[in-house]
């Protein structure tokens, strides 16, 4: 496969393998269609209405979220027994969406994966605007979050550490190396391509702002060893990464005593349900980006089928993890668990349940078809019912476990106020936001990586200088 | 370096190869390895490093400024700062009071506990008495004298008041009228008498909306005299009580709990008293039967005069039998208890309810007097409160003459009687033909506002008064503060009316225990001798007058005592007016802690509701429901319905009470008011506008009707199935007698051993509690005591909605069996001080840790409100300051606060500490007298305010102590042990004596 371009010099000619490249490009057309997007004058009037939205809807965030530090978390709907609620299932919920970035830009690229190419940088972009989002809610949710920072283990005159038995510090560490890991991981990646910008950039303030941030970039080869070494152990330590984030983010339920949340199978089906919602996100994403920006010859239907059926073996695998639930619950014997399960499929949240079932495990069995898989209004369709999915998942798992325990008189029920909507759609907006800003000042496709993948790109290593 | 002709350059600078090429080429191309030097020494290094170091920490010694702050000029003798001191007063309450120890913290009273030497108290205390300190820093008191809203000074009050009285002087008091609530103070009661004496025409009207009255008028049926009945709850074997909630209802009934609960411990099996209840509404003592019977609240008579035939009381006229297919229950229910009762003769008490009328109270004695029960388990004397009359046809008197304009001067002391009077006499248009109305009273409420006068009411605890307990027992009522505003005790007010207006409350008292004791100086009868001056401290330090209670009395059961019927006539439906649990008449409607406190049986706070059982709810077509919003532990969503009755009708939102029977309506009165405070607007509906004199308990012919408008009730407890958990196991007497370990049969408990990490060894002190559900009675006492003692604030109804109530420790309930009729459990729950506490893993900062001594510790300071400790509770008896519920700003609430405990911000976890302030407290005393905590020497606030003695704290690590004690009794069990939590807190089974010949 990592040949495949060369292989197959007419794309049309084979249903087999589509390119990953569309056929016909040269290193300039390359970097003039990327970079094109970003350095042209006329940011298109749809980019400025999207802004415009997203830019309100982050300001509803910014007002939920100074409201909520003004009241207290009582503007929420949690209570007690829901002590947690939408603040941690959404917080569940954008971590896992973070995860596509880490797995397209380590995993695959130790995979050598070469479709990964040209998602990769959306991805991570994707997945650091995501964690932004996802770090806000642990941080804003907790009662006196000017405190927060009493999770880090510092030197401090209270002699105190924090409890290194609790989740929630293993917490702090995961998600904290995540997103510095996912940071330093997609810079370290955009730096070639900040030097061609710079180079390529028609206005003085281009030029400095992307010579500032291209960090001296003169793609000397000296520079090109630094990089792919860097590049190379940044994917190193991101690959641990990618698995161990969301195992420690389930782990702050399976490590409690609660039935519903205290189960091992937690971890595996954690990641699995993440990469299966960061895919979902990305696809989300990338289809209608793709038609905006003419992108077809970059992002083609390889990657989007391939994306597809990334989503079909996770939403597999987390599908087993529901019935692993339901089967364990029963076969546990554990009058607790046994309840859990029968009250999350009967009891006053049945709806949440039948529509997980619905969106996680019912909608993605049609990507079994490769019509589906290759139809891109079907799978816009069904990635964002796997998002949905995905975030009943986690609602269904933090509430009803909560709103029914084991003390049958303190069992109580949980529903949203506006806030708790606010503060979600304030994130989504948020999100958005970010992303827009990526693509219209970065180039959302690396450059030189593309290259890389062009026919004239192999070099005939008998003509090579030798070092 | 010389160049290989044969080797390939691609430019100039190649080919010359020259140092500033190689130089470039080496900065553009790597080598493979490169050495890295440090510039920087070691040795250097450190010393920088050091020094640096060094400077941080010298800028760290900031001199603070030294701020002296001046301590008492002169010091108070025994005050010292930060040491509490304890006062006994009494409560007066219903026509009775209750002897309290009153904790003052620096001169603020903050915590009320009970006065062991007292005998209502027996150390135990009520709600009520437990939400007195609340009730005297309420922020909506009436703080001045006002003229129709306009403030006045005093004089121009008095002045008034003896011009209009200097014109009744010679009508000899004609037009002057006086209402009061029941009274047992002796020195207000000769107040009364005096001002009786003054002007003979005067008249003095009494009006208790829910009184016991109706106990005196039975007396009288009986007796021909109203003697007040006393029962020997410890001495009875059996115990019937009829429509009465005796062990959490009325003067007396914390005595009653205790002796009752003396009597059910299955250590001592053979002791066990058994308790039939025959009641509609399903209260504490119910719930605590042996065997309770549902019926109409009209129905008791019938089931009174069965079983006073069943038991040999003659002359009783038969008439009336029970129809439908719970005729034949409820007569093998009669023939079962007569068969008890006669089995017990002398040890057996029947106890009739006050609001029953007074043929069944008749019925009572004479069925106690047909057991041979008087003198050992009833007593009479004479009435504690003075002269008892009927107090409805006592206020219709007083409308009769009010709306005939033959009161010129109406004075009304408390009561409200605006609101609480029956509505067939519109006492507040009757009163509008009076020229001058004062009242009395402490809230500007809705008396206050349609008299002309208001003078506000001291509280009891600022004021000097007496009160004599249910057996006659004096105690002398001393203020623990000043009056907080320019209010008046009763005393002070009625001696506006004598010829020393100005005399303070004080004299007033003392002057009078003087004359009755006759211990006055020859010469000067107000002057006390030295003998007086040492018995009224003795009598203020113990809190009681010894020797005063009322000497039994022998009393003659009439032949026609129990000649009366008083079957209600005409069809339909029964109503029963009840008095609230919580905030009984309504006096305390504005008091936050009772409003929202869990009433017994329903769960229901900051409202009263139309209870019908849920057969009738079904039938009128009601559905209820949990909202999601709070659900079963915050809201349940009902109905609006119509309550017509008698031509008048009242709109409430409908409930039904599982053990409620069918057809009868229970509503409680105390709600629905209208002015009187910030609290009690908009909560609830007012029963009194369908209550007629003719019937002040009990009515038949209510018609219920939907209205469609859907109401939000909050309850904070809506499943009381335990889900075969276990929360609270219960068995018979023959059970466990048979098979003690059945407790615990079908629960797991996992070994001590089953562990990796050697056990941790408590030395010193290791905290426990035992609760008894058994004797629990629910009564709530423990659960407002906890919020006193440690300063758990109020959150209002539409966070009660929501789930968020606050306090620390709950009273569950569970029922077991068919919804018409089924057992009832109480189980407070406290936190359970786990010994693998699954909080203390899970929380980030160490917000909440262990103790050498076993308990959870929650830091507040410490604790950042990520909530993960409260949903891993398997208990959930942790609360979250959700929002900033605790008030901050109303200055008079901030001196009710108990100095000894944090009061807690928003954003906070907080929960059960075992009351660590007292641990504290009773340790630093021990050590400074280097011994050990004597079991006892602390309690927990729970466990001081408890009638039943149900909660027992102490320490595990003595085998002697209390609780010790009963954690080795086969009844003892730990809630959810499956779960290896390992918890401190522990329960005694449930152990019913339950009588076979009952059936179910």
């Amino acid at each position: 496969m990592a040949n495949g371009v060369q292989a197959v010099p007419d794309a049309r000619a084979t249903t087999e393998l589509v390119p990953v490249i569309t056929p016909g490009h040269s290193f300039v057309s390359v970097t003039e269609k990327i970079s094109k997007i970003v350095l042209r004058k006329d940011t298109p009037i749809g980019w400025f209405l999207l802004f415009a939205l997203t830019l309100g809807v982050s300001g509803l965030l910014a007002t939920s979220l100074g409201y909520l530090v003004f009241m207290g978390i009582g503007i929420w709907g949690n209570n007690q027994p829901v002590g947690w609620a939408f603040d941690i299932t959404n917080f569940v919920w954008w971590i896992g969406i973070g995860h596509a970035g880490t797995l397209i830009s380590a995993i695959l690229l130790l995979f050598r994966q070469q479709w990964r190419t040209s998602i990769n940088r959306f991805a991570e972009a994707m997945t650091l605007a995501a964690v932004a989002c996802a770090g806000l809610f642990p941080l804003f949710h907790t009662g006196r979050p000017w405190l927060a920072y009493w999770l880090l283990p510092y030197p401090n005159t209270m002699g105190m550490w924090p409890n290194f038995k609790s989740p929630l510090v293993w917490d702090v560490f995961a998600v904290s190396t995540y997103l510095t890991v996912s940071a330093l991981f997609w810079y370290t990646g955009l730096i070639p391509d900040l030097a061609t910008m710079r180079d390529n950039a028609k206005s003085r303030i281009g030029r400095r702002v992307y010579g500032l941030l291209a960090m001296g970039w003169r793609n000397s080869a000296y520079h090109w060893q630094h990089y792919e070494v860097a590049y190379l152990l940044l994917a190193g330590l991101s690959t641990p990464l990618v698995v161990s984030v969301h195992s420690v983010v389930s782990l702050d339920f399976a490590v409690s005593v609660l039935p519903g949340w205290h189960t091992t199978v937690f971890p595996p089906y954690f990641v699995a349900g993440a990469i299966y919602s960061g895919f979902a996100m990305v696809l989300t994403l990338m289809i209608p980006i793709r038609a905006a920006y003419g992108l077809q010859d970059f992002i083609t239907m390889r990657h989007i089928e391939n994306m597809a059926k990334v989503m079909l073996a996770t939403g597999l695998i987390v599908g087993y993890g529901y019935s692993l639930e339901a089967f364990m619950a029963w076969y546990s014997g554990n009058r607790y668990e046994t309840f859990m399960m029968w009250n999350r499929m009967t009891g006053p949240y049945w709806w949440s349940y039948a529509l997980l079932i619905l969106c996680n495990v019912v909608t993605p069995a049609f990507l079994w078809s490769k019509k589906v898989r290759t139809s891109v209004g079907a799978l816009f369709v069904i990635s964002i019912v796997v998002n949905i999915g995905m975030w009943l998942e986690r609602f269904v798992i933090v509430v009803t476990s909560l709103h029914r325990d084991f003390v049958p008189s303190s069992w109580g029920r949980f529903s949203p106020t506006i806030w708790d909507f606010s503060t979600y759609i304030g994130t989504l907006g948020f999100f958005l936001m970010l992303l827009l800003l990526f693509v219209r000042f970065l180039p959302m496709i690396s450059i030189f990586e593309m290259r890389t993948l062009l026919p004239s790109a192999k070099v005939d290593e008998a003509h090579g200088h030798g070092h | 370096m010389t160049q290989d002709a044969r080797e390939l350059w691609r430019s100039l600078d190649e080919l010359a190869d020259d140092p500033a090429f190689r130089e470039r080429l080496h900065r553009e191309f790597p080598t493979p390895v490169e050495a890295v030097t440090d510039p920087l020494e070691r040795r250097s290094f450190l010393k920088l490093m050091g020094a640096s170091l060094g400077l941080a920490g010298v800028t760290a010694c900031t001199k603070q400024p030294v701020e002296k702050i001046v301590p008492y000029v002169r010091q108070p003798e025994e005050v010292v700062p930060g040491k509490p001191l304890f006062f006994a007063t009494a409560m007066p309450l219903g026509g009775a009071g209750v002897g309290v120890l009153v904790e003052s913290h620096e001169g603020r009273p903050t915590k009320v506990e009970g006065n062991p030497t007292h005998p209502d108290s027996l150390g135990a205390t009520d709600v009520f008495a437990q939400a007195a300190v609340l009730d005297l820093y309420d922020p909506d008191r009436a703080r001045v004298v006002t003229n129709v809203g306009e403030i006045r000074p005093w004089p121009t009050f008095l002045a008034t008041l003896r011009a209009a009285l200097a014109g009744q002087q010679r009508l000899r008091g004609a037009g002057l009228r006086i209402l009061t609530e029941s009274i047992s103070s002796p020195t207000l009661s000769a107040q009364l008498q005096g001002i009786l004496t003054q002007y003979p025409e005067a008249k003095w009207h009494q009006w208790d909306p829910a009184g016991r009255d109706t106990a005196y008028s039975g007396a009288r049926l009986a007796f021909g005299e109203p003697v007040e009945t006393l029962y020997q709850i410890d001495r009875a074997d059996v115990i019937v009580a009829l429509d009465a909630d005796f062990l959490t209802c009325g003067p007396g009934s914390l005595r009653y709990a205790r002796q009752f609960a003396g009597r059910r411990r299955p250590s001592e099996a053979e002791r066990m008293n058994r308790l039939y209840v025959a009641e509609a509404m399903p209260t504490s003592t119910g719930a605590r039967a042996d065997h309770r019977l549902p019926v109409k609240p009209s129905e008791v008579d019938l089931i009174a005069r069965q079983l006073a035939v069943a038991v040999g009381v003659a002359g009783v006229p038969t008439g009336g039998s029970f129809a439908g297919t719970a005729a034949e229950h409820v007569s093998r229910w009669i023939a079962a208890v007569a068969k008890d009762l006669q089995g017990h003769k002398g040890a057996s008490v029947v106890i009739a309810g006050p609001s029953q009328p007074a043929s069944v109270h008749a019925l009572a004695h004479a069925m106690n007097a047909a057991l041979g029960s008087v003198g050992t388990t009833v007593v009479y004397t004479e009435p504690v409160v003075t002269s008892p009359v009927d107090h409805s046809e006592s206020i219709k008197d007083l409308v009769a003459d009010m709306t005939a304009g033959r009161v010129d001067i109406l004075l009304m002391m408390g009561g409200n009687p605006v609101y609480s009077s029956p509505a067939d006499l519109t006492f507040g248009a009757a009163m509008a033909k009076v020229p001058l109305r004062i009242y009395y009273g402490s809230h500007d409420d809705e008396t206050a506002g349609q008299s002309h006068w208001h003078v506000p009411q001291s509280h009891f605890l600022e004021s000097w008064s007496d009160v004599r307990a249910l057996d006659g027992t004096v105690s002398i009522i001393q203020p623990l503060i000043a009056p907080l505003y320019a209010t008046r005790s009763p005393h002070e007010l009625l001696a506006v009316f004598s010829d020393t207006p100005e005399k303070s409350g004080y004299e007033i008292v003392r002057e009078h225990w003087i004359k009755t004791t006759g211990l006055g100086r020859p010469d000067d009868e107000s002057d006390a001798t030295p003998e007086f001056e040492s018995r009224w401290r003795r009598w203020l330090h113990d809190g009681v007058m010894e020797g005063t209670a009322f000497a039994p009395r022998a009393v003659t059961l009439r032949a026609d005592a129990t000649a009366a019927a008083a079957a209600l006539s005409g069809s339909g439906a029964d109503i029963q007016f009840r008095t609230d649990p919580c905030v009984l008449d309504g006096r305390f409607a504005n008091n936050g802690w009772l409003q929202e406190l869990p009433k017994p049986l329903t769960k229901l706070v900051w409202d009263n509701a139309v209870i019908v059982s849920p057969t009738m709810a079904q039938q009128i077509g009601v559905e209820t429901s949990f909202s999601y919003q709070g659900g079963e532990r915050g809201q349940t969503l009902s109905e609006i319905v119509e309550v017509r009755y008698n031509g008048r009708s009242v709109r409430g939102a409908l409930f039904p009470v599982v053990g409620h029977p069918d057809a009868v309506v229970t509503v409680h009165l105390g709600y629905g008011r209208r002015r009187g405070g910030s609290l009690l607007r908009g909560a609830g509906f007012d029963a009194n506008a369908i209550r007629t004199s003719d019937a002040l308990y009990v009515g038949r012919g209510v018609e219920i009707t939907r209205t469609g408008d859907g109401y939000s009730l909050a309850c904070t407890q809506g499943h009381h199935s335990m889900q075969g958990r276990g929360m609270v196991r219960a068995l018979t007497k023959e059970e466990f007698l048979r098979h003690p370990e059945a407790v615990h049969e079908g629960f797991e408990s996992p070994p001590r051993t089953l562990t990796l990490v050697p056990e941790y060894k408590y030395e010193g002190y290791k905290w426990g509690m035992a609760i008894d559900v058994n004797v629990c009675t629910g009564c709530n006492a423990c659960v407002i005591g906890c919020q006193a003692e440690n300063n758990i604030p109020v959150v209002g109804k539409a966070q009660v909605l929501r789930g968020r109530e606050m306090h620390w420790l709950r009273v569950d309930q569970y029922h077991r069996g068919a919804p018409e009729n089924p057992e009832t459990f109480f189980q407070p729950v406290p936190c359970q001080q786990c010994e693998n506490a699954p909080c203390e893993v899970v929380c980030p900062v160490n917000a909440t840790v262990h103790s050498h001594e076993g308990l959870n510790d929650q830091v507040y300071n410490r604790c950042v409100g990520t909530r993960y400790c409260s949903n891993n509770c398997p208990y959930k008896v942790r609360r979250f300051n959700y929002l900033l519920y605790q008030d901050w700003d109303t200055p008079s609430l901030k001196l009710g606060r108990n100095p000894d405990v944090t009061v807690r911000s928003r954003g906070v976890m907080e929960k059960c500490t075992y009351c660590v302030q007292r641990i504290n407290e009773a340790k630093i005393t021990s050590e400074k007298e280097r011994r050990k905590v004597r079991d006892g020497e602390i309690q927990t606030a729970c466990e001081a305010a408890c009638p039943t003695e149900a909660i027992v704290f102490g320490d595990l690590n003595d085998p002697q102590s209390r609780v010790s004690r009963l954690q080795a009794e086969q009844r003892n069990y730990a809630m959810l042990a499956d779960l290896n939590t390992r918890p401190r807190t522990t329960y005694l089974a449930v152990v019913r004596n339950a009588n076979p010949e009952v059936g179910a």
